[in-house]
């Protein structure tokens, strides 16, 4: 007969181990019964807060139940062990099921502690650690403001950009320590991450000591022992974790004294036949609250029961990197060591918001640790350089002052790690080991890396390392690492385009039948109908091309969640008369439509069926709109300032030329979307210097910048030209733009294409200014060319019956609109229906 | 509360895998040849039902599959870009380009999704499907 192994517990550890044993064919020598208390299979803690963002339960559940009974696990969900006679080895559940085992695994994870205040019990008080603690936030968050979290560690932290995400507008974290994040940073790495977060909305109280929690039955306000009181809607305790240990105690298993179940280097406890893995298990004085080192005793525990064990626990890593959106906090190895143990380097700097700090060995011989806020890029190289004892520059500093777009970077640098180099530490995977898949088995992609080493699965943090490795590896094979665009084309982008050219190619179809094979697919399609565009400028709704371009080229507009489309007309420079505003006015309250002012200087309107966009249109175009191709990889918008027609400061006028550069590049289809801007002087109000192309007043005429933009990465253009004329600033942009739609990538914006670029700004500078390649002339024709051609596209859409009959929900009911739209009412005017809320 | 959208997709649930050799087949009139656009998809209205129907030129084939995409539940698949990997003809909806076999209905894209797949039949310039 089979042994029995029980595991008490399904979070992610006690799921790692299940999935452990079975990859060891456990599953053949024991039967596998598993309970957890959560009413659903375990799902990836790490990634909650995503729940509040993109992920739905099944994205973030780890394994299906399909997956349990395939491997003829039985799972018991909703029923918690209560109780374990070690004599007899059985277990008794909440459910009355009783069941004896030969192994017993306890993987029953931590709970928040919550700390004694008064009035915690009260209504809006929350924890953060199960989809059902993220419910309740939800829907209490719906009627709240101001939002606070007790605790600035690594979750309260996450916990407290939740409450953004969640709409509080006003948030706070309350911390106790003089520091946040005190188990990993210290005070000048803190007070930058503090400064940075205050920039994201999040006002941080150091110092401070919570005494109350008052109220009538929901939460008021918190009470402090400074005297000082804050009034809130919302409470987040995230004062730290509490092992989950009670049901150990009950068995009479020892525990630690501040809890914890006591574990030895085989994870064994007190009863040689129990283990205890994961947040539960107290080792050497140590609870790991991370997932790696948990994943870690799973494995070893699955290697154990199976007899072949090679490995013992002796301790893990607890470097983090958190990944608080657009704030990078990073500490790893010994990051409080102190002179004179060691040397310290600090590099800070206050206006970026960055603060790095290496502690290198008094030999100068190896890197200890550190910390890095703001910027934590080299956050994996610095943490393998410590966990592999890899020799360190003869300048320290170059470790954490590297050039700038990373030079050398990580290429050369994962290519010099030594084989057993961990890569994935939730996974545990060896550089050996992805050496082994991409040279052996070709798994060359990161894809095909996840699914046959579970690399990148985790917490992710070492995609752009496997990345690298990748083509490292190919590369010292020798093999040319070419970006061809998907399975259908064996060309790069750039050769496409000159072939799409030469061949005097129209349309996809033709594109496909003569330069690719198979059928084609959702990325080279809208990749070669942007070539297209940007080649020949005709309508892209016409010629079978319809189908060819990305949903929302194919409908003008850009879809919106419930699957109404959004309304954008062109208003250059940003500029527009009080009668274009009524028009707009009368339109949206005829069609029912939520306006709003965008961050480009113009009108969004929101909430339009698809059979209505004609209509929409139509009335626009009467009154003197074009289409502002919001839903293009084209340009966009050109910012302005007033300038000399009313600021006391302006030099040159900003809002005329923005006009002028607008309505030349509008329609300009490119391999991304391009913004601009033109301030009127230096002060730059119109934001020019995070534009594709910016332009900035002088007293002589106009400074040029490139390849700047916003967005997740935030990057300053640089500066082209100086002081040049109105004309030279529109030929500098004629070439600058026609060199980056004919040589970029597919959706690859101007400022990861110079990063890319050899030889940087100055080759840039020395093919659009002094000519290098020759190619100027031919540059300008093709910008002429293709303003020559334009043409508004809604308006051709709305004239030509074939193209216009294409906007309907259904095609046998042409009049019908969707009946599953659904609106919200929001502050007078319309919202769609939150799509998380259908889906439960 | 029960959704309208979570009715629709639990009737559909229990159809999955049903052979339709067995059983007898009704074909509905859709729609015509030209309601759906060359190598791309369109939305028809049945029994109160939204089907999407995909004419797939390039391989002279016709598919038929629910307008529902399970990722968010977006009546949203007949606007979505065409295609194959390797052999397999799929559809990428436009929300965030999960991508779903035509052929079987399976979620190519690695989630645990399914989508129904129906019958179709060109005949006289007209398009039936199989509900
Ligand atoms: C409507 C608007 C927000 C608003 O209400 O203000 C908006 C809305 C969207 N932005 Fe934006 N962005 C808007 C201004 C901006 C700005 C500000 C600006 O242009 O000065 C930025 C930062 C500047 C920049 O792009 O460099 C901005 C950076 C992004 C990015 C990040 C780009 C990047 O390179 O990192 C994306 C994502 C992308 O394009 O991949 C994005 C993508 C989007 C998309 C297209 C997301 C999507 O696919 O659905 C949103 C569609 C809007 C729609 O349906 O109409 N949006 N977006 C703004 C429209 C401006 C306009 O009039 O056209
Ligand atoms: C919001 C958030 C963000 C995080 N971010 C990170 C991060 O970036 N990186 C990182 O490494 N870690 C992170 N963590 C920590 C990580 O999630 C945990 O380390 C990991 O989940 C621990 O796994 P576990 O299986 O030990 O515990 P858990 O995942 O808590 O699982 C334990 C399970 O056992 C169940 N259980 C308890 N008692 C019983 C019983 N008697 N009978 C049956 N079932 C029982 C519980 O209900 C629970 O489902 C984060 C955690 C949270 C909450
Ligand atoms: S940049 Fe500012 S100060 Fe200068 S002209 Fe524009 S609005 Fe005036
Ligand atoms: S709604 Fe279809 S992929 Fe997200």
């Amino acid at each position: 007969m089979k042994k029995k192994v029980v595991v008490v517990g399904n979070g992610m550890v006690g799921y790692k181990f299940c999935e452990k044993l079975v990859s060891k064919g456990g599953n053949e020598q024991f039967d596998i019964i598993v309970f957890g208390e959560e009413p659903r299979p375990a799902y990836d803690r790490v990634h909650l807060s995503a729940y509040f963002g993109e992920k739905t339960i099944a994205e973030l559940t780890m394994a299906p139940l399909e997956w349990y009974s395939e491997n003829q696990i039985q799972l018991y969900l909703s029923d918690p062990v209560t109780n374990i006679d070690r004599k007899k080895k059985i277990i008794n559940t909440h459910q009355g099921i009783s069941l004896n085992y030969d192994y017993l695994i306890l993987a029953t994870g931590s709970a928040p502690f919550v700390p004694p205040i008064p009035g915690v019990e009260k209504d809006g008080v929350f924890v953060y650690r199960t989809i059902e603690d993220l419910d309740m936030m939800k829907s209490h968050a719906a009627k709240s403001k101001i939002g606070a979290v007790i605790g600035g560690g690594l979750l309260g932290l996450e916990a407290a950009k939740a409450l953004l995400d969640l709409g509080i507008t006003d948030a706070h974290v309350i911390e106790f320590a003089p520091r946040l994040m005190p188990k990993q940073i210290d005070q000048a790495g803190s007070d930058i991450l503090k400064s940075k977060l205050n920039a994201l909305g999040i006002k941080i109280h150091c110092n401070k000591n919570t005494q109350e929690i008052s109220g009538e039955d929901s939460i008021e306000k918190m009470v402090f022992a400074d005297g000082e009181t804050l009034k809130v809607d919302m409470l987040v305790i995230s004062a730290g974790i509490k092992p989950r240990d009670e049901l150990a105690k009950i068995a009479g298993l020892e525990v630690g004294s501040r809890g914890g179940i006591l574990v030895n280097n085989k994870l064994q406890t007190s009863d040689e036949s129990i283990f205890a893995i994961g947040e539960c298990a107290l080792h050497e004085h140590m609870i790991y609250g991370l997932v790696a080192p948990g994943y870690e005793m799973a494995d070893i525990v699955a290697s154990e029961l199976m007899g072949n064990a090679t490995k013992e626990f002796t301790g893990f890593d607890m470097s983090t990197k958190l990944k608080l959106i657009g704030v990078d906090v990073a500490s790893f190895g010994n990051a409080f060591a102190e002179e004179p143990d060691c040397q310290t380097i600090i590099y800070e700097n206050k206006t970026k918001g960055v603060y790095k700090r290496i502690n290198i060995s008094n030999d100068n011989k190896y890197l200890l640790g550190g910390i890095l806020v703001g910027d934590a890029e080299q956050y994996n190289m610095l943490l393998q350089t410590v966990n592999n004892k890899l020799p360190i520059p003869a300048d320290a500093e170059d470790l954490i002052l590297g050039s700038r777009g990373g030079e050398s970077g990580g290429e050369s640098g994962v290519m010099s790690l030594p084989d057993e180099a961990l890569i994935c530490s939730c996974e545990a995977i060896t550089k050996g080991q992805i050496c082994h898949e991409v040279i052996e088995n070709g798994n060359d992609t990161v894809d095909a890396l996840k699914k046959s080493t579970k690399a990148c699965t985790g917490c992710g943090g070492c995609t752009p390392m496997v990345k690298d490795l990748i083509q490292g590896i190919l590369k010292s094979q020798g093999k040319v690492v070419r970006n061809v665009l998907c399975e259908h084309f064996d060309h790069t982008r750039q050769e496409l385009l000159s072939l799409v050219k030469i061949k005097n190619l129209k349309t996809y179809d033709d594109v496909l039948e003569d330069l690719g094979h198979g059928d084609g697919c959702e990325i080279c399609k809208p990749a070669v109908a942007s070539i297209l565009a940007s080649l020949w400028n005709e309508n892209v709704l016409e010629k079978g091309r319809l189908t060819a371009q990305d949903s929302n080229d194919r409908f003008l507009a850009n879809i919106q969640r419930g699957g109404t489309y959004s309304v954008v007309p062109r208003i250059p420079g940003g500029e527009i008369t009080p009668e274009k505003l009524i028009a707009i006015g009368e339109v949206a309250q005829k069609y029912g439509l939520y306006t709003k002012i965008t961050g480009g200087q113009r009108i969004d309107m929101f909430g339009a069926h698809v059979g209505d966009l004609p209509a929409i249109w139509e009335e626009l175009i009467a009154a003197g709109f074009e289409s502002g191709q919001a839903y293009g990889k084209s340009l966009r918008t050109v910012k302005s300032c007033v300038g000399t027609t009313w600021c006391r400061f302006g030099v040159q006028d900003a809002v005329s030329f923005a006009i002028e550069v607008e309505n030349r590049y509008k329609g300009l289809r490119s391999p991304h979307k391009l913004k601009s801007a033109v301030s009127g002087c230096i002060r730059e109000c119109a934001e020019a210097q995070s534009k594709d192309f910016g332009i900035i007043a002088t007293e002589k005429g106009w400074n040029l910048y490139v390849c700047g933009n916003g967005g997740s990465k935030p990057r300053h253009a640089e500066l082209l030209a100086t002081d040049v004329s109105s004309e030279m600033c529109l030929k500098l942009i004629d070439r600058f733009l026609m060199f980056y739609i004919k040589t970029a990538e597919p959706l690859q914006r101007t400022a990861p294409w110079l990063d890319k670029m050899e030889g940087g700004l100055a080759y840039l500078k020395s093919v659009v200014i002094d000519d290098s390649l020759g190619l100027n002339a031919q540059f300008e024709a093709d910008m002429d060319a293709l303003v020559d051609s334009y043409k508004c596209e809604w308006k051709e859409a709305v004239e030509t019956p074939e193209i216009r009959k294409r906007f309907v929900h259904f095609v046998n009911a042409p009049e019908e609109k969707d009946p599953t739209v659904k609106f919200e009412p929001l502050r007078e005017q319309i919202k769609a229906e939150d799509w998380n809320a259908v889906l439960k | 509360m029960i959704h309208l959208y979570e009715l629709f997709h639990a009737m559909m649930k229990p159809m999955k895998n049903m052979n339709n050799t067995e059983t007898i087949t009704t074909w509905i009139l859709a729609c015509k040849v030209e309601d759906i656009p060359e190598n791309g998809g369109a939305c028809v209205l049945l029994d109160g039902e939204q089907i999407a129907i995909y004419n797939f030129k390039k391989r002279g084939e016709w598919y038929a599959t629910q307008n529902l995409c399970p990722h968010k539940q977006q009546m949203a698949l007949s606007r979505g870009m065409i295609g194959s990997t390797g052999e397999e003809p799929k559809v990428a909806c436009p929300f965030h380009k999960k991508t779903f076999s035509l052929k079987t209905g399976a979620c190519l894209s690695g989630d645990d999704y399914e989508i129904k797949t129906y019958e179709v039949k060109v005949e006289n310039n007209q398009v039936f499907v199989a509900l």
